[in-house]
């Protein structure tokens, strides 16, 4: 992965997946997310740079309305996904989360074997009709998170005995079975190793072909890496977004600049 | 009795005598042993090693620890040696038909503290009471006048051997003061003479109060040994007097203080088990769908507000819950499942309040806190990254418990049912009261039946003779409900820290 | 990644629009309702037992604490009381309480000829019938203590019989004592009239706190107070010994036992001792201190060894807690300064710790005051202690009962008069624990210190 081939493929005109408008999110008196407007392009890597704390991650987790789960988290604004509002009261965010599916920071496969973590959301979604055809839904998703090979022959074993990297391999598989549309990523790599992570990194690659990728990533050469669009946040407030290659060469705020050149951060 | 020995603990009498002499000792050897290193430094507490007091406190711990410790061993091996020695004098012949050696030396002693109570109350003088001879005098009449009530007159050896009885032990009183003193004495003589300025009385005094430290740690490993060693030994005799194989393998239940009981622990065991499971049936689903919706969806003002109510269901000590299932739950079975015509139901199914039901149902409910802070401990304990896991995959919440977070709980789920298990079958007054006393096995709920832990009770208040398998079977239920209790705690123990230790 | 290709694109998937809930969708989010559901009722079962209980409790127990009275003039003739005339009590207490029984029924006699409207056909025996056996007794009592009232009428105030007080409570009515031997529809005739003309009533019974148990033929007289006695000496023995003792083996597995096999053993030994069943140590209470060493049976000392090993694993486990939430920055800071490790534990470390130390001890002393089943094993019920102990040797080694067995032992007499008591004993003692609860709850609050 190149510069090279990140610019050449910047250069496609692409639909609008994710339209954020005016997104405020508080915990509690904090005021942690200020006035985030966004387009996230389909079929492209969007990639969340900035220092601890800037609200990235908080940002992200707004998409598939993770921050439901905090009691004391409220967000205004309106965040659209194919045009529709997803913080609309008719939308069951269960519905939603099948659609934007997520990947953690720390691996967590369930205590459960190979199989049944694959398997668990399409399970619960009712994806299969039946067994064998839920046996071809894991194989896909494994083999599309690039792992089948390594597991292919122990697929009832436990999820947990696997190493670092194949753990966040998993849950992507995981999280491609239930099929969705927007595959949402905080900080996938910073639990593993490097090779881990170069495996991870060119999984990332071919999953742009069928989603929207977002990741939030504190490594800006990651971001350069594997992404086409990048935004920056700094103490709640989106700063600058824009094509990666002109972010990381040519960043237009001095902090982006600053933060990109290692002087805050 | 009571007045000889208040007059052997409280009163002046040895034991008492010495252990004021010993603290007075000890008092002394403080000021002085102080004052001795103050001397010794020229009066400049600078150039001693420690701070003055050190010293103090050295003088004083040399002087009691050693002294009262020998007294306190003293006190619990002295009626054993005692009593070892008046065995020789009790003939064989004086062992009436259906007696035994135990028997008859708890009525040497019982005539021995009479003799001091009567010498105590002023009946006898002491004298008297040493030359007393069982044919001259009404030694009954004697000791029924200050308040001794003897089972039978008094045999010539019995008096021989209760004689025998004081003196030793007045002897070995005296010895025993003298040991004590004289150790007092030596431990005040070499913390004296260390007492000076370059000798490290901080250091000395901290060795000691560590071993005093160690000393405290290790009287939970004594209770758990005379808790075994006591049911031992008595479990033993139990087994001498009765078969194993009727206590283990019989089927009935069925005390008789004239002797050939059936003494079987499987009907015990039975009821025991029954009414266990009927509390767990009541109590894991209740405890663990409560624990379930305090942890994962309560707010913090409805967990703030119920959580601290349900626990006042554990604090409530477990004779109002007996009472409870006497008067109130029994009763009120009975009016759903029996009484014929009068009752709600028309049945006839149930006639008296004790039931395994009624026992079983208060039990579930004394369990219900148990079953649920346990769990909820437990379910917190689960990663919330795995929730989020769940979450992310668009599972519902009710989803992500059962499927995620439950499982992955299981193992310390399972730890906290054994431990209620075992709360279940150790339980005491709630069957006391609520279960009945008859043993049988049947599978009638409505029955009454009858526990390991009352039949011990039952056994072991009133006249107890510790003579007479009927007595002694309660030991060997004890040993047997101890063991029990033992391996699910383990158990529950094991597997519940191995949970921990997978998520730290 | 050749099997890209194969792989079905989620495109191809039908697109469904976020605003309409599916029926699945709507399928599931109805089992996550019921499984709400479940939760909030589990919660609220607990909660209704609990009320239930206390209800029952209080409904049943209050009773306990009111008791009849019935006001009577009764003349205290000195040629039946003081036969010799000497006024000597030595001599009078020859009149045994039998020979007081008769004032009684003349008392009665004579306050029939005296009340206008207050006639009845019942025998006067009949009507001293509806008094206390303890009567009597508290007739000589008060003529023992005072001879010189001989001679003279005085007022007293007597208790009803147990059937009176329940006829009053409610407990017993015209119906129930058809089978009765102790009570007559007369009787409680005679009862209203007596009411109507305003001497018995019902009102507040400060005996039950500070009295005594009675015997098994007169409930109304039975009190808990020696019963709290004997607790309170109980509780005595436990602080005394199981503080000191917690506290020392707790400072020890904290902070200086090494990690080898014989600290786990002691850690393993402890936990599972906190969960031993009582009785069992019942058991070795029965075994070691009374067989074994000959402390007396029934006596506060050996219920409070009993609860005190009871006791030491959940003070030490408490106390372990609250050592181990003291930062090792405070005992760095005092090992810098020179200190030796014994001094910064016992300068540093438990001062700081001595709040939560406090507070495990009270919610142990608290459940060692409300345990039954050890005190059965030791003989502290069955036995009924009719005078306070006059110090702390006779409160140690005088028989005696604890509140929970005194409880126990009304609870298995055949009288319902006795239920009543049992339960106004729970009123007494849920009063005592509710009390210490709160004392450590707001011992905690006071002092929680958060690092």
């Amino acid at each position: 992965m190149n510069d090279m081939r990140l610019s050449e493929r910047a250069v496609d005109a692409q639909n609008i997946k994710i339209a954020a408008r005016n997104v405020q999110v508080y915990y509690g008196d904090n005021h942690a997310i200020k006035d985030v407007s966004v387009d996230i392009e389909d079929k492209t890597v969007t990639a969340f740079i900035g220092p601890s704390g800037c609200g990235k991650s908080t940002f992200l987790r707004c998409i598939n309305r993770m921050n439901d789960t905090i009691d004391i988290c409220r967000v205004e604004g309106d965040i659209l996904i194919d045009g529709e509002d997803i913080y609309d009261r008719e939308v069951d965010p269960v519905q939603l989360r099948a659609k934007v599916g997520m990947v953690f920071q720390k691996p967590n496969p369930f205590p459960k074997s190979i199989y049944d973590n694959v398997a668990y959301g399409p399970r619960i979604h009712g994806l299969s009709r039946g067994k064998s055809d839920l046996d071809d839904i894991v194989e896909r998703a494994l083999r599309r998170a690039a792992i089948w090979d390594e597991v292919k022959d122990r697929l009832s074993a436990p999820g947990t005995g696997l190493s670092g990297g194949q753990q966040q391999r998993l849950c992507i598989a995981r999280a491609v079975a239930t099929e969705p549309e927007v595959l949402l990523m905080d900080e996938p790599c910073s639990a593993l190793d490097p090779i881990a992570t170069a495996q991870v990194e060119e999984l990332i690659d071919e999953l742009r072909q069928n989603y929207s990728v977002v990741i939030v990533t504190h490594s800006m050469q990651q971001a350069a890496r594997v992404s086409q669009k990048t935004a920056f946040f700094h103490l709640g407030h989106l700063v600058e977004y824009g094509e990666t290659g002109h972010i990381f060469t040519n960043p237009e705020d001095p902090r982006t600049e600053s933060y990109i050149t290692g002087r805050i951060g | 009795m009571n007045a000889a020995q208040s007059s052997g603990v409280f009163g002046l009498g040895p034991t008492g005598l010495v252990v004021l002499a010993v603290i007075v000792l000890a008092a002394a050897g403080f000021v002085l042993a102080r004052a001795r290193a103050m001397a010794s430094a020229g009066g400049d507490a600078r150039r001693l090693h420690s701070l003055p007091n050190y010293y103090g406190y050295n003088a004083a711990m040399m002087i009691a620890v050693p002294a009262l410790g020998v007294l306190v061993i003293w006190l619990l091996a002295q009626p054993a040696l005692v009593q070892n020695a008046v065995l020789d004098l009790i003939p064989q012949r004086a062992i009436a038909e259906g007696s035994s050696i135990n028997l008859v030396m708890s009525d040497v002693r019982r005539l021995a503290e009479g003799l001091d109570v009567a010498v105590a109350a002023g009946a006898l003088s002491a004298d008297e009471a040493a030359d007393i001879v069982a044919t001259g005098t009404d030694i009954r009449a004697v000791l029924g006048n200050v308040g001794v009530a003897l089972g039978s007159d008094v045999d010539p050896e019995i008096l021989a051997a209760a004689q025998e009885y004081r003196s030793l032990s007045r002897l070995w009183s005296w010895v025993m003061v003298a040991v004590v003193l004289s150790l007092a004495l030596a431990g005040m003589a070499i913390a004296l003479r260390s007492a000076r300025a370059g000798f490290r009385a901080r250091n000395a005094v901290e060795r000691g109060v560590l071993w005093l430290l160690i000393l405290a740690a290790s009287l939970a490993i004594l209770t758990t040994v005379g808790i075994v060693l006591s049911m031992l030994f008595e479990t033993v005799n139990f087994f001498s007097l009765h078969p194993w194989q009727d206590f283990f393998l019989g089927t009935t239940w069925a005390p008789n203080f004239r002797g050939n009981s059936e003494l079987s622990i499987l009907p015990l065991l039975w009821g025991t088990l029954y009414i266990a499971f009927i509390a767990l049936v009541v109590a894991v689903p209740i405890g663990l769908f409560a624990a379930i919706y305090l942890s994962e969806y309560a707010g913090p003002r409805l967990r703030s507000v119920a959580k601290p109510l349900l626990e006042i269901l554990a604090g409530i000590p477990t004779i109002v819950y007996g009472l409870f299932a006497l008067l109130t739950v029994g009763p009120a079975l009975v009016t759903l499942f029996g009484r014929g015509e009068e009752g709600l139901l028309g049945l006839t199914w149930m006639t008296g309040a004790t039931s395994v039901l009624t026992a079983g149902l208060v039990m579930g409910i004394m369990l219900i806190p148990f079953v649920s802070s346990l769990s909820d401990d437990i379910i917190n304990a689960v990663p919330q990254s795995l929730r989020d896991g769940s979450f992310g995959l668009g599972a519902t919440h009710s989803e992500t418990i059962r499927q995620v977070v439950l499982p992955a709980a299981l193992p310390g789920i399972v730890g906290a049912v054994l431990l209620a298990a075992s709360r279940a079958i150790g339980e005491t007054m709630i069957v006391v009261l609520g279960a009945g006393a008859i043993a049988k096995i049947s599978a009638n709920p409505l029955e009454a039946m009858t526990t390991i832990t009352t039949r011990i009770v039952s056994q072991l208040t009133g006249d107890t003779d510790f003579a007479s398998p009927e007595t002694l079977v309660a030991f060997a239920l004890g040993l047997t409900l101890f063991v029990l209790t033992l391996g699910l705690n383990v158990l529950a123990l094991y597997i519940v820290r191995t949970y921990r230790e997978q998520y730290e | 990644m050749t099997d890209m290709t194969n792989a079905a694109a989620p495109a191809a998937a039908p697109k469904s629009s976020l605003l309409q809930q599916d029926a699945r969708t709507r399928r599931r989010n109805a089992a996550e309702t019921r499984f709400k559901a479940y939760g909030i009722a589990a919660i609220a079962v607990g909660l209704v037992m609990l009320a239930i209980l206390l209800v029952t409790i209080v409904g049943r127990g209050t009773g306990a604490f009111t008791q009849t009275f019935i006001t009577l003039e009764v003349a205290l003739p000195a040629d039946t009381l003081d036969k010799k005339g000497n006024r000597d009590p030595e001599e009078m207490k020859k009149v045994s309480t039998f020979g007081y029984k008769p004032l009684l029924a003349q008392a009665f006699e004579a306050k029939i000829a005296a009340t206008g409207g207050l006639d009845s056909d019942l025998d006067p025996k009949k009507m001293a019938g509806i008094l206390s056996d303890s009567a009597p007794a508290q007739l000589r009592d008060f003529v023992l203590a005072d001879p010189s009232v001989l001679d003279r009428t005085v007022a007293f105030e007597f208790l009803a019989s147990s059937r009176v007080d329940g006829y009053m409570k409610g407990r017993v009515s015209r119906d129930s004592i058809a089978q009765d031997k102790n009570i007559s529809v007369e009787q409680l005739d005679f009862v209203d009239k007596l009411i109507a003309e305003g001497s018995l009533e019902k009102r507040f019974n400060l005996d039950f706190i500070t009295g005594s148990d009675a015997s098994d033929a007169r409930p109304e007289a039975a009190g808990m107070g020696v019963s709290m006695v004997g607790s309170f000496f109980m509780m005595l023995v436990v602080l005394t010994l199981a503080l000191p003792i917690g506290v020392a083996a707790s400072i020890y597995l904290e902070e200086f036992a090494p990690k080898n096999w014989i600290t786990d053993v002691i850690e393993v030994n402890i936990s599972n001792l906190a969960a031993v069943p009582s009785i069992v140590f019942g058991i070795l209470g029965l075994a070691v201190f009374i067989n074994y060493m000959h402390l007396p049976n029934s006596a506060p000392l050996v219920g409070g060894l009993v609860l005190t090993l009871m006791t030491l694993p959940t003070i030490i486990i408490s106390t372990r807690a609250s050592l181990k939430s003291v930062p090792p920055s405070i005992r760095d800071a005092a090992l810098g300064v020179g200190a030796s490790k014994m001094q910064s534990v016992f300068h540093h470390v438990l001062p700081l710790a001595a709040p939560g130390i406090l507070t495990g001890t009270i919610i142990g002393l608290a459940q060692a005051l409300g345990e039954t089943a050890p005190l059965l094993l030791i003989g502290m019920v069955g036995f009924i202690a009719s005078n306070p102990p006059d110090s702390i040797a006779s409160g140690l080694l005088d028989p005696n009962s604890a509140m929970p067995a005194q409880i126990y032992e009304w609870a298995k007499r055949a009288d319902p008069a006795f239920y009543e008591r049992a339960w106004g004993g729970i009123i007494i003692l849920l009063v005592f624990l509710v009390t210490m609860n709160t004392i450590a709850v707001l011992l905690r609050r006071r002092f929680e210190r958060r690092w």
